[in-house]
């Protein structure tokens, strides 16, 4: 099994054409950043916004919790043979818009809750201070709590990515795009082989991602804490699972 | 691979009367859950089955790593870091990979589930036993407590409530990801989604996602009983 997908990943002719892994690959790509993207603009806002005035944090960590409890696989599933099913979305292909909206909802709660938690968590001394000095809150907001919290929202970020990844992958068992579609057609036709190498193809980009988003995390981060070797997140913060 | 043909046959063979049949195909049908209930039993049992096998897997792995993280300070880092690593992987991807080494088998999905158990097992396990207040534990050793009796009758103890918490988090997640385990046959109530998409049986994919968000809730009540069996003291402080 082993060998077959040794020999399925280096067989350039799997790569290229109208299926071949490279366009699944971009699909999967382009997919993954529209849906964080969106997922961004969405809920970082709110999520801000609820931490600046401490409003909503019962919700805003909750809907983490409530999140998990959700079968990411149910959810497509009734997306697609729901109402959005049958729409054919540009470049993401059949079942993309249902698999759009099911990447912007799971990407959501990781998002809400870090930023929530991010801007609860900054030193309440470091805020009185600020508003002391004059500053007006929106001026807190920008130029002391959003700098400081910003390690943990990329955090945020970050799990929002691996989940996206990871449900963008499933989404091909309800025939949406991308290379969840080479795993899946591997193990329902038996080709075990194929299977076995989309599913390390799938794990090996997770993995870069992983690795990218850490290294935008230590850019973001303020410079005293860009000492350490990796910012460790607060422990209220939330992992995903994918 | 027979992984849908089972329940498609049955509901091709759908008469037309039903709510659950090809021309009304309704998301809501009684009709649908009283004639297919032993499917749909199945499923859930199946379900069930790999929750469990998957959680008390991950306990029994994670209990021991979160023990050796505190005793051993220099490999903490590393055991957190390679119980978060894991999560990383998608688990469409995670459980193809282990058909290397366990085949198309029950056991593989369980295995997967149990490492993605590991990433909050593995964190609120060691949370829990740091958060043991030193100076309880050093009137035990006052007492003549060794190493292990430490462990087991004051650290375990006072740590249970953030293990439960991280137990009742990691289950309900196992619920809902048992469902992928479908890529390779075993995925419980995942089976009856996948073959309801596949032919557009509305019926039954409404069934299975009611009964998957059902068993989760259910499953966290449980594990919220034993947490209050578990924790007498907790429940004399509150009264």
């Amino acid at each position: 099994m082993l060998g077959d997908a040794y020999n399925y990943l280096t067989d350039w002719s799997n790569w290229t054409g109208d299926d071949g892994m490279l366009t699944l690959l971009t699909e999967q790509l382009l997919l993954t950043i529209t849906a964080l993207a969106i997922t961004m603009l969405i809920g970082l806002p709110i999520a801000l916004y609820l931490g600046h005035i401490g409003r909503g944090g019962f919700l805003a960590i909750n809907i983490s919790n409530i999140g998990r409890a959700i079968p990411t696989f149910a959810v497509l599933v009734l997306l697609s043979v729901g109402f959005v099913g049958t729409d054919e979305l540009g470049p993401y292909g059949r079942a993309g818009l249902a698999t759009l909206i099911a990447l912007v909802l799971f990407a959501l709660p990781p998002i809400i809750t870090n930023g929530y938690v991010g801007i609860r968590e900054v030193d309440r001394d470091t805020v009185e201070a600020s508003t002391g000095m004059g500053m007006r809150g929106r001026q807190v907001f920008w130029r002391v709590e959003l700098p400081l919290a910003m390690p943990v929202i990329m955090t945020g970020v970050r799990l929002a990515l691996v989940q996206v990844w990871a449900t963008a992958t499933i989404a091909a068992l309800v025939a949406g795009p991308g290379l969840g579609n080479v795993i899946v057609s591997g193990f329902y036709n038996s080709n075990y082989g194929k299977g076995l190498a989309g599913a390390f193809v799938v794990a090996v980009v997770a993995f870069v991602l992983e690795v990218l988003t850490i290294g935008a995390e230590r850019l973001v981060a303020p410079a005293h804490q860009r000492r350490n070797t990796r910012v460790e997140a607060p422990r209220r913060t939330v992992s995903a699972t994918v | 691979m027979t992984v849908l043909s089972q329940a498609g046959i049955a509901a091709a063979a759908a008469d037309d009367t039903t709510c659950y049949a090809r021309t009304t195909n309704d998301w809501i049908c009684a009709a649908y859950w009283k004639d297919y209930q032993s499917e749909l039993v199945d499923a859930t049992t199946q379900h069930l089955q790999i929750t469990v096998a998957a959680v008390v897997l991950g306990l029994v792995i994670a209990v021991p790593m979160a023990v050796i993280a505190r005793r051993y300070v220099p490999l903490k880092g590393g055991i957190l870091g390679l119980s978060t690593a894991l999560y990383t992987i998608p688990s469409i991807a995670l459980f193809p990979i282990l058909v290397l080494f366990t085949g198309i088998t029950m056991t593989t999905v369980i295995i997967g589930l149990a490492l993605y158990t590991l990433t909050i097992l593995v964190r609120n396990t060691l949370t829990g036993l740091e958060a043991v207040p030193d100076d309880v534990r050093e009137s035990a050793t006052g007492l003549g407590y060794g190493r292990t009796r430490l462990l087991l009758k004051i650290e375990f103890p006072l740590a249970l409530p953030v293990i439960m918490a991280g137990l009742r988090v990691a289950t309900v997640s196992t619920v809902a990801l048992t469902t992928v385990g479908v890529i390779v046959s075993y995925g419980g109530l995942g089976q009856l989604l996948a073959d309801g998409v596949q032919n557009d049986f509305k019926a039954e994919i409404f069934a299975a996602s009611v009964l998957c968000v059902a068993l989760a809730l259910a499953l966290d009540v449980v594990l919220l009983g034993m947490q209050w069996l578990l924790t007498p003291w907790v429940r004399a402080r509150g009264a």
